[in-house]
């Protein structure tokens, strides 16, 4: 039976169910416990299974995310919360030169069953330490799977498919997509989870909504943008498509290639940074495909700069449908 | 408290009293635009707010030894820190507000108040003050100066990594910096005993070969006398002093936190704890001041509050095209 959850819960669920199923599974990080996770993706997870699954930590984050590296070498699969995207900076070593290389470096020899969960997102005023998305960052290092769910339907099956995965995988949940009532979250977001746990693919993006006349690549909370900016272009006889990738890496080249074929225009929304990032490997990926557009691919994300703090300086920053629908027009004027 | 002049003693009390009502008034402003349903992106102050209340002692009793020259590294709650290191005050809420006239024009907010002429900067990452303190007492001894460096932590920021290679650097080079970790008992809703494997952070001061003092936070007095020690020694090029204040957070962590984790108890037995009405029975037992001249204090310092608050409030919002700007210096 599917019932309609907030993504927040349908991440908890996953965690959950997958527990249940395999005692090796174990949840560390700040706030995760008592608190249920600040983005509540944790919530209910202590009262379920006591303080020897799921451990709240003290602020340390090399030790407890290094760890995973060295509970994972011993059969168990952690799953570690580190709260915002942005506090990464502490514990970069033990995940990209450890975490995602022993498996490779071993030569196989060492799995690395490990989930690293974390919030991204900007969109209400938390500057710029606190906003960020960078999933770039980590797509960028090769060994980790990047996963960034848009609704809680993929958020459930995705964190199951993630535990699952033997490799090291990276989930990122937007702040702004969970749900939480206190921050402000599309309600598109939350769909019908089905109770009964299922898996939704790595690697595989999501067609959510079709259309011919020009591709639009999107990721996690920019989604709803290019749906809302597709509607708008509908009423004006633009048919979009947008496409949800759901997985950076790896990446479902075909399910893009498909579409630009068909569409023959492109336009990548992104709310990481603009340069060195998605935007620009979406782009590469279709012009080394010899793919010839009807014009020049566009993208629109983050522009180069931190995240500011005034609403008035991050709303002129932050992708929106506004900018989408200018964008898509100036392709066809 | 027999060295301290009377008008040091207000002086205290004046600081203590305007952070205090400068964060209670902020406090209640947060909220505007953000009911009923609460939420974080709406109202003159967006997103996250943490606020110092019943902190004040350890930031005023640190600062009074301080003069513009030294730098003080606070964290996501500096608030106070920021007040008692002289900040200019309407600039620091516009920043807040997120306005024009802010220290930054509204590109840094609550959490990264950067203010040059006063040496004072604050960080949203754990941890991060540490070394950058640490730089900043290279700096002075390279330098041949003696201006020194604070760089303030809670309790929970004294299990990251930074905070024990600082300590170890900043002691092997006997730099001038004075570390204070402010215990306020709570990492979020971690309580410190179950996050830190020993009572007292100030303990860990032995393992680096410097002094370690724990000190009450309620007592602004007392925190004073142990910062006028560490400072001095750090002036003196004897090196670093750590020192632990037990403070005592009476709001949540952020605003908007239902505070769930934290036992009813220890919010009630916390704000027992506060530095402001220790510091005023004091005086009055002492026959320093008198009922009135501390109401006349307060009448001011509520009057200068409205002041900073009216000036964020009629100022202008910066111009959207500001984002792009001044993520490079000219060369």
């Amino acid at each position: 039976m599917a019932r309609k959850l907030p993504m927040y819960k349908a991440i908890s669920e996953a965690i959950a169910q997958e527990m249940e199923r395999d005692p090796s599974i174990f949840v560390m990080g700040e706030d995760i416990g008592l608190y249920g996770g600040i983005f509540g993706a944790t919530s209910g997870l202590l009262q379920k299974f006591g303080p020897e699954r799921i451990k709240d930590t003290p602020i340390s984050e090399s030790a407890f995310i290094g760890a995973a590296l060295g509970a994972a070498s011993k059969g168990m699969r952690p799953i570690v919360e580190l709260m915002f995207v942005d506090f990464f900076g502490v514990t970069m070593d033990q995940i990209y030169n450890h975490i995602a290389k022993v498996h490779y470096m071993s030569n196989g020899h060492i799995k690395m069953p490990i989930v690293i969960t974390t919030a991204i997102g900007g969109g209400y005023s938390d500057a710029a330490q606190h906003s960020q998305c960078l999933y770039g960052l980590f797509a960028h290092v090769p060994g980790l799977k990047i996963v960034v769910p848009s609704n809680s339907y993929d958020a459930k099956g995705l964190m199951i498919s993630s535990i699952r995965d033997d490799n090291p995988v990276m989930y990122f949940f937007h702040k702004g997509l969970m749900g939480l009532g206190w921050m402000p979250s599309p309600e598109e977001a939350a769909v019908d989870v089905p109770e009964e746990p299922y898996e939704v693919p790595i690697g595989k993006a999501n067609v959510v909504r079709e259309g011919k006349d020009v591709t639009v690549v999107a990721i996690s909370r920019v989604v709803y943008e290019a749906l809302w900016a597709a509607e708008e272009l509908n009423k004006e006889g633009l048919s979009v498509e947008v496409i949800d990738l759901r997985t950076l890496v790896p990446l479902d080249k075909d399910t893009i290639l498909n579409s630009v074929e068909k569409s023959r225009r492109l336009l990548v929304v992104d709310e990481d940074y603009r340069s060195y990032g998605m935007s620009g490997e979406i782009i590469s990926l279709v012009a080394e495909n010899g793919l010839t557009l009807k014009s020049p691919p566009l993208r629109i994300a983050y522009p180069d700069v931190p995240v500011p703090y005034s609403r008035v300086l991050e709303k002129f920053v932050l992708p929106d449908k506004g900018k989408i629908i200018e964008a898509i027009k100036k392709m066809f004027s | 408290m027999a060295e301290l002049q009377k008008n040091e003693l207000l002086s205290m009390y004046r600081t203590m009293y305007l952070i205090r009502t400068y964060e209670e008034t902020l406090g209640s402003i947060y909220y505007e635009g953000k009911t009923p349903a609460f939420d974080i992106s709406a109202g003159p102050i967006p997103g996250e707010l943490h606020l110092s209340s019943g902190q004040e002692a350890a930031a005023v009793g640190v600062c009074m030894h301080l003069r513009p020259e030294d730098a003080v590294v606070g964290t996501h709650r500096a608030h106070h820190f920021a007040i008692a290191k002289q900040v200019d005050l309407k600039k620091m809420t516009a920043e807040i507000f997120g306005k024009k006239t802010g220290l930054s024009s509204g590109k840094g907010g609550h959490m990264h108040l950067f203010d040059p002429e006063k040496n004072f900067s604050c960080s949203g990452i754990v941890g991060a003050s540490f070394p950058q303190a640490v730089g900043v007492g290279i700096a002075s001894k390279m330098q041949g100066k003696d201006y020194v460096a604070v760089a303030v932590g809670g309790e929970g920021a004294a299990n990251q990594g930074t905070f024990h290679e600082s300590l170890n650097l900043a002691a092997l080079w006997k730099l001038p910096v004075i570390f204070v970790i402010e215990d306020n008992a709570w990492a979020i809703s971690v309580e410190k005993s179950k996050s830190t494997c020993l009572g007292r952070n100030s303990e860990r001061a032995k393992a680096y070969g410097i002094p370690g003092v724990y000190v009450d936070g309620e007592d602004v007095i007392g925190v004073y006398e142990v910062a006028k020690e560490a400072v001095e020694r750090a002036r003196r090029s004897e090196g670093p002093s750590l020192i632990e204040v037990r403070v005592y957070r009476f709001r949540g962590h952020f605003e908007g936190d239902p505070q769930l984790y934290r036992p009813k108890e220890d919010l009630e037995s916390s704000k027992a704890k506060d530095p402001i009405v220790k510091l005023e029975k004091d005086l009055i037992r002492m026959g320093i001041v008198t009922d009135s001249e501390l109401a006349n204090i307060r009448k001011e310092v509520e009057e200068k509050v409205k002041d900073v608050v009216q000036f964020a409030r009629e100022s202008p919002y910066p111009e959207p095209e500001e984002a792009l700007e001044n993520v490079f210096s000219g060369r």
